[in-house]
């Protein structure tokens, strides 16, 4: 079950997506988060769907892959969408019991969910195309100016890096405790909420221990190997803009353009 | 002068309470003086608690000693500005695989060494694919970690220290989470890089096998030197090394009681070859043992007795009925787990069940009490299906209680004591019956009393793992499944929880299952094995039926004990014994006859 999370793994593949520069990637993805919310008519919908699908074609990442991560956050989104529906003020459209659907509250819903989706489908396209180590280098010197400010930028990028790989490790860690005090009885489906929470302590305090146990042996390991922070520190991947990067900048720019155009002069 | 010196090494742990006064001393290591030379390939054995591990962390000068000196490449480890030439030079390898790789993709994680030390891009490339190419994972550079193998993990942190170009590697338990398989691959590495590359390795172990390779042994015990010699030199004195908790391998300790039962053996014998041929060449003088019978029936005392203890007629507990599992059914990551498995469990029967990493072990005996449930087949507890809607699920785990690997991972609670007591509750026990249960597996897992009401994460390593069986002892289950209960611990450690579980068995009659990849571990206990490889049971027999398709099992990766090629060697040499044996107690009447 806890396997099926998505968000935050890596795809490997050769496409040119995977061979952009990941500050290109940050600064691309952040870009269409933007452009999701700045507009909302059908046109520019239209537009950020075919940009979102052909991105998804040329990146080779199975879309069968991408909507496995969906499954995980698709309470969040129901939970939006039925907020979205009920709550918006306007004329009526359907009547449920003491709730009523307004047209403007469908319309409402029907957006947030499609911004929901293409955000994390967004977002996910870059952690699928970019190795962690990768997005973190582009973090890092994307927030190069703010050393200016004492912000220990090497070091959260690190810790972020280090967040990565760990992820998968403790969800599998998480598995199998559940299954051993499955084994010796527990029960994480019945019950309360107290009793729910309840249950979880025997899940919660090992994975606790182990976190910690695991985070002395990593801080010894990279001692061990002369880590020392940031400074003096060359790098295997140093980051370069290629001719690709001009281009997706290009088709970027051509993009957004496209997409403020149709907000201001689309229909709906 | 020596790659690293010691000189009276001392490391005292203090320990201090809430208030930061101390409360104790405990000497890790007491005196420690010794002189390791370039280019040697150097063991360093000891039971838990010896030492040994803290020893290793002085060498790359992740600790400083207390008192006395470390030096490495004649550079003091105690003086600041050496640290980080130090840990260039002297790279470590840490037991837990998982646990020392910082990248995300196998060649970011062997380049993150060079990177700290400041080598210009184009030359880590160099070196990572260098480094890569020495542990032969270059295969696999643009892998994530989290998708190989414990051996294959383990070769790439070697490959990450190999790219430091350092002149010593500290191996620290580097196979203890290891299966055989893996644990080859990774020695393998460690002797490569010594031999071709002049590297000294120093290799932290409590395996007997892998001592065989050094060129010298350093025996610790108790924070001190023990014994100090080659492995031939160490292996001459078996009394010894039992009594520092160790073991020895098979051949060592075969050869040791038949000398001592009158066969002039030469000292030390280190592999199973050498057995054959000193046999062979005492067989050729025409030795005859005076006396023989006498001696044959001292040691006929216990031997070959288990096997008979099945009682066929019994009745089936469980039973696996065509049992196929599929991992991620329909996406691309599918994997069938098990193909068609059935067997029945009989009361009373002590099984084995032996396969390496990925043979669908672990899967399978988590069939057996309800925690996954098959794609298609049945099972079938106490003859009521447990697949039927009405049947409860729960109660399965009740009656068949599954000990999980490593499972003193799992333990949560305050004190032992509460811990134990987490099963009888959860069964809807009383407290009170719910304490006297637990009270009551304590005292079946041998633990010490004054242990009951301290924390469980203040006891060792053995202590913890004992809790956890009491744990599911505690459920009173009718079979008790033990996924591979000997993990990471030193000889004595292991021993203790195999008899343990022989107990349970004998006196208590519980009905227990053993999931192993030893051979050698499992040949001494159960009465029936089965063997498992792809998702299949690939034999089911006892240890003598089993084993005496040793051909076979090495086709899919494992082997039988030791004695059993000794015995089929000696035959082919024209001795005249049976091969059919599985234990060193079988084997040495047996050889002994041959001299009559």
């Amino acid at each position: 079950m806890l396997r099926d999370i998505t968000i935050g793994q890596y795809y490997q593949a050769d496409s040119n997506i995977h061979k952009l520069d990941p500050r290109t990637k940050l600064i691309g993805t952040l870009v269409f988060l933007i452009s999701l919310f700045l507009f909302r008519n059908v046109t520019a919908f239209a537009i950020a769907t075919v940009f979102l699908a052909v991105m998804i074609k040329i990146s080779k990442v199975p879309f069968r892959f991408m909507m496995r991560g969906m499954k995980s956050i698709f309470v969040i989104m129901l939970i939006t969408v039925i907020f979205n529906m009920f709550m918006t003020p306007g004329d009526a459209l359907v009547k449920v019991w003491k709730f009523t659907i307004t047209v403007q509250g469908a319309e409402n819903a029907a957006y947030t969910a499609v911004r929901l989706i293409y955000l994390i489908i967004g977002a996910s396209l870059m952690t699928l195309t970019t190795t962690p180590n990768q997005l973190t280098d582009g973090l890092e010197s994307l927030m190069g100016p703010f050393k200016i400010f004492k912000l220990p930028v090497h070091e959260i990028a690190m810790m972020m890096s280090i967040a990565l790989r760990f992820i998968p490790i403790l969800l599998d860690e998480t598995d199998k405790i559940m299954r051993a005090q499955a084994a010796r009885g527990a029960d994480f489906e019945h019950g309360n909420i107290i009793q729910r929470a309840k249950a979880l302590v025997p899940i919660l305090v090992p994975l606790f221990v182990s976190a910690f146990r695991r985070a002395n042996d990593l801080a010894m390991a990279m001692e061990a190997r002369c880590y020392r922070g940031g400074e003096g520190r060359t790098k295997m991947k140093p980051l370069k803009y290629s001719s690709g990067d001009r281009i997706a900048f290009l088709i970027l720019v051509i993009y957004l353009a496209a997409v403020i155009a149709a907000g201001r002069f689309g229909f709906i | 002068m020596g790659i690293v010196e010691t000189k009276d090494l001392r490391f005292e742990y203090i320990r201090r309470d809430e208030d930061g006064n101390v409360e104790g001393i405990t000497k890790a290591i007491d005196g420690v003086s010794l002189s390791i030379k370039k280019g040697d390939f150097v063991a360093v054995l000891g039971g838990n608690g010896s030492g040994k591990s803290t020893f290793a962390k002085h060498i790359n000068a992740i600790l400083y000693p207390t008192e006395g000196r470390v030096t490495v490449d004649g550079k003091d480890t105690s003086a600041a500005e050496n640290t980080w030439s130090i840990r260039q030079l002297a790279g470590m390898i840490f037991q837990n695989p998982d646990n020392q790789i910082i990248g995300n993709v196998v060649e970011e994680d062997v380049g993150f060494g060079p990177e700290n030390i400041g080598i210009p891009t184009e030359d880590i490339w160099k070196r990572v694919k260098g480094a890569l190419k020495t542990v032969k994972m270059e295969r696999y550079s643009k892998h994530s970690p989290n998708r190989l193998s414990g051996g294959q993990k383990q070769r790439v942190a070697i490959a990450g220290v190999v790219a430091m170009q350092p002149k010593c590697i500290i191996m620290d338990e580097p196979t203890a989470m290891l299966d055989p398989s893996g644990r080859n691959d990774v020695i393998n590495a460690a002797s490569e890089l010594n031999k071709n590359e002049k590297v000294t390795v120093i290799l932290i172990t409590h395996y007997m096998e892998e001592v065989i390779r050094a060129n010298r042994v350093f025996v610790m015990n108790h924070g001190k030197l023990a014994l100090e010699g080659t492995p031939r030199e160490i292996f001459s004195d078996v009394d010894k090394l039992r009594e520092l908790r160790l073991d020895v391998p098979q051949a060592t300790l075969l050869a040791w009681y038949l000398k001592n039962a009158g066969i002039p053996i030469k000292n030390a014998i280190l592999s199973k070859e050498e057995l054959t041929e000193e046999l062979k060449r005492i067989k050729a003088e025409s030795f005859r043992l005076s006396n023989a019978d006498s001696i044959i029936s001292k040691y006929m005392k216990s031997a070959g007795n288990r096997e008979s203890a099945v009682n066929k007629n019994e009745k089936p507990l469980l039973i696996l009925d065509h049992v196929s599992y599929t991992y991620s059914k329909g996406t691309s990551d599918e994997i069938k787990a098990l193909d068609d498995v059935s067997f029945t469990i009989r009361k009373g029967e002590l099984i084995g069940i032996i396969g390496h990493t990925g043979s669908g072990k672990s899967t399978l005996v988590q069939h057996l009490n309800g925690l996954n449930k098959a794609t298609s087949g049945t099972v079938y507890f106490d003859g009521k299906d447990v697949y039927d809607k009405d049947y409860d699920m729960r109660s399965l785990r009740f009656h068949v209680g599954l000990v999980f690997q490593y499972p003193e991972h799992q333990l949560f609670e305050e004190t032992v004591f509460k811990d134990v007591c987490f099963g009888p509750k959860n069964m809807g026990m009383s407290e009170k019956d719910a304490e006297l249960a637990a009270y009551t597996a304590l005292r079946a897992v041998k633990l010490p009393e004054e242990c009951y009401y301290a924390s469980p994460f203040e006891l060792s390593g053995g202590q913890k793992r004992r809790v956890a069986i009491a744990g599911v002892l505690a459920m009173k289950p009718d079979i008790l499944v033990l996924d591979e209960p000997t993990a990471g611990l030193d000889p004595q450690g292991r021993d203790e929880i195999l008899g343990l579980v022989r107990e349970l068995h004998d006196e208590q009659g519980i009905t227990v299952v053993l999931v192993s990849h030893s051979m050698e571990d499992v040949a001494n206990y159960v009465n029936r094995i089965m063997v498992v490889d792809d998702g299949k049971i690939f034999m089911d027999g006892t240890p003598h039926e089993v084993f005496s398709h040793y051909e076979e099992l090495e086709n899919i990766g494992l082997a039988a004990p030791q004695v059993t090629y000794i015995m089929n060697d000696l035959k082919k040499e024209g001795f005249d014994l049976s091969t059919d044996v599985t234990t060193i107690d079988e084997a040495i009447p047996e050889i002994l006859r041959s001299f009559k």
